[in-house]
């Protein structure tokens, strides 16, 4: 990290501070992911992503953008990668994991308000994200509340686009979402000085499919008997997936499976018999952010599914791949997202049967429903979820917190003391 | 004694260490002290020349404990849930109010120990520690704080559950001429009615069996019935049950 003080130097930003919070992400993730045993030894390289998120990244979009290319910051998996991409442009997810961020947003911001929008807001405002500077277009969206007032705010930081997702998913929904997609287009054209072409486009389409395959794969493997991968290690190639090159991204992906089929077939599994499986689910957990996973499999579980947006939310659906006009494969891509089941909908019929659906493709023992701490929408949500699953005979916990460690105490005896019941 | 048949369970509490010993399906001996940076030591030196089948432990010191001596560690959860089960087999429904914490478990009726259970979090206000504070600020012991408030059906009117705010307020209210056992009536009203809404989510068949150290106060255990309509169970030493609970999952 130290190697690349020029680069963030050269960008304006508070190095000392920048090393400091990420020296603790990186303490973090020595204690947890580096220190787990017998790990495949593909998952190197999504080592490196976590790591380069902070160097070798940064420096490699410094060098699209002097080669003309755009870097577009996002903010949720609702916004479709697919338009960025076709236009040559660098699309990355910058939602802040970190809890050493959050003193910063809340100079601003209400305490009770999400960790995730917190760090996120407190890394822009703490000169210490590498991506603030560079950063050609910034895209929000209309999920949750705490996400929409905070776009107002970092709108005031530079060019700033806001996609409205509607809140139901009827008729007149569709078109709203489907006019969003084409607007949103517009201004990407107008970001990048560039016409956005049918054939790209369908390249583009064709890549992102190649990723979700990729993860679909990854997640078909975690339904073995003995999974050949930890949760926590899933979790870092999905952190992977919101940040890293997608082509290349893909293809290490398409790598690890590989080599995971091997394991799978030598019978070489992460956990002894009858450990616990365990699903979480719920609301995601951004790059700096392993406490849930760390938790559960420290106390002897694996985490074999996550039905979050660092999970199959993300990777779930593919894009009709028509090809062609161009017309017709914006209402793909638009299709294509509108069957993401985020809470901030209602209703959302949708989401409760896919948990229902993913515990059993996955025979869990049991659920973990995780919710950070002030996000209403999962919060509330829990209640629907955690009886449809008592229907299905799945037993399920809520767990809510938020990014610090002094509840780890607490949560370690809950999440332990669900694992027992569990052993019956 | 056939040394096969002896089986320890501790309870490693913030505030009380609780030791029990259990053969032939009975406690025959047990032990209660103040949980100090010690503890361990403490510990050891009670159990020196005793054969034990096997042990474990429960509660925030277990795995400090698996590491020093040699036993199991199991959640104050289920082995709450495996006491009160034991001491009381009709019961359905837990609450166990300790020095940092409150929980509240269902127990199950198959093979599982509980089916679920609620926490307080990160607070101390519904606690044991609570009543302490607040006992100490009236002046009162522990066991006088709770038959003061017996005493009276007069009550004051508190606004805030939070230990730090509450203390100021009590103070005040020490200062404007309060009756102390009115306002040490209202503080137990406080924890009642935090813990109300826990306890009131489950559907419980069966006995309540109030468990930890709070129930040893009438007041409270009062209070508490009351607004729950329903009767509720205390056993002969309610702070052991826990630790019982930790011996029986040593015998498992
Ligand atoms: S939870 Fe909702 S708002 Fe957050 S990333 Fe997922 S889809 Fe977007
Ligand atoms: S976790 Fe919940 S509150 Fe936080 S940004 Fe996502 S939807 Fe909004």
């Amino acid at each position: 990290m130290a190697g690349h003080d020029e680069l963030l130097k050269g960008l304006g930003l508070d190095v000392e501070l920048h090393h400091k919070i990420f020296d603790s992400i990186d303490r973090i993730f020595r204690k947890t992911v580096l220190a787990q045993k017998d790990r495949p030894g593909r998952m190197a390289y999504f080592d490196d992503v976590i790591h380069g998120a902070h160097g070798a990244r940064v420096q490699e979009i410094v060098e699209r953008r002097a080669a003309g290319d755009k870097f577009i910051g996002t903010f949720c998996i609702y916004v479709p990668d697919e338009l960025i991409l076709a236009l040559g442009a660098v699309p990355m997810a910058l939602c802040g994991g970190t809890s050493l961020s959050i003193p910063y947003a809340e100079k601003v911001l209400p305490r009770d308000i999400c960790p995730l929008v917190k760090s996120t807001l407190g890394l822009a405002l703490s000169n210490t994200c590498p991506y603030g500077p560079i950063e050609d277009l910034a895209v929000g969206e209309t999920t949750c509340d705490a996400k929409k007032k905070t776009w107002d705010i970092l709108a005031a930081g530079g060019d700033f686009h806001v996609l409205e997702v509607p809140q139901k998913k009827g008729p007149r929904d569709r078109d709203l979402w489907h006019e969003e997609v084409v607007q949103f287009k517009v201004r990407l054209e107008e970001t990048t000085g560039r016409t956005l072409e049918p054939e790209k486009l369908a390249a583009a389409v064709r890549l992102m499919n190649r990723k979700r395959r990729a993860l679909a794969r990854l997640n078909e493997l975690r339904k073995e008997e003995n999974p050949p991968l930890s949760g926590l290690d899933a979790l870092v190639v999905m952190q992977g997936a919101l940040v890293d090159d997608p082509l290349r991204f893909s293809e290490r992906l398409e790598a690890l499976n590989e080599e995971l089929e091997d394991r799978v077939r030598r019978g070489l599994g992460v956990v002894p018999a009858g450990a616990k499986r365990i699903m979480v689910s719920g609301c995601p957990s951004v790059m700096g952010n392993w406490k849930l996973h760390h938790l559960i499999e420290s106390a002897g579980a694996v985490v074999v599914c996550d039905e979050t947006c660092t999970g199959t939310r993300y990777f779930s659906a593919l894009v009709e791949e028509r090809g062609g006009d161009l017309d017709a494969q914006i209402a793909a891509i638009a299709a294509r997202y509108l069957t993401i089941d985020c809470s901030c909908f209602s209703p959302n019929d949708e989401r409760i049967a896919s948990v229902v659906r993913l515990a059993r493709d996955h025979h869990v023992d049991g659920v973990v429903q995780y919710v950070l701490q002030y996000c209403h929408t999962y919060n509330v949500e829990a209640v629907r979820v955690a009886s449809a699953l008592k229907e299905a005979g799945v037993p399920s916990i809520k767990i809510v917190t938020d990014y610090s460690e002094e509840d780890t105490g607490q949560l370690r005896i809950r999440v332990e003391a669900f694992l027992e019941g569990l052993s019956r | 004694m056939a040394a096969t048949d002896l089986f320890l369970g501790l309870d490693l509490g913030s505030r009380t260490t609780k030791l029990v010993e259990m053969a032939g399906g009975k406690v025959i001996r047990f032990d209660i002290f103040d949980t100090t940076h010690d503890s361990i030591l403490k510990v050891r030196a009670r159990l020196d020349r005793r054969d034990y089948a096997r042990a474990a432990a429960a509660g925030y010191g277990r795995y400090l404990t698996s590491a020093h001596l040699d036993c199991r560690v199991v959640t104050e959860i289920t082995a709450c849930a495996l006491g009160a089960r034991f001491i009381d087999p009709a019961a359905g429904l837990v609450i166990d109010i300790g020095g940092q914490d409150s929980k509240v478990i269902q127990l199950g009726n198959g093979s599982g120990a509980f089916t679920e259970f609620e926490m307080n979090d990160r607070c101390a206000a519904g606690t044991g520690r609570f009543l302490e504070v607040m006992a100490r600020l009236l002046g009162f012991s522990l066991e006088e704080f709770g038959r003061a408030a017996c005493e009276t059906d007069e009550t004051v009117a508190l606004s805030s559950m939070c230990t730090v705010f509450a203390e100021s307020e009590v103070i005040s209210l020490l200062a404007s001429g309060c009756d102390r056992k009115a306002i040490a009536r209202a503080l137990h009203q406080s924890v009642a009615d935090r813990i109300f809404p826990l306890a009131a989510r489950f559907d419980a068949r069966g006995d309540i069996l109030m468990a930890g150290g709070v129930a040893l106060d009438p007041c409270f255990v009062d209070l508490l019935a009351t607004k729950l309509c329903r009767p509720i169970v205390v056993p002969p030493d309610p702070q052991l049950v826990t630790a019982v609970g930790a011996a029986l999952a040593a015998a498992r």
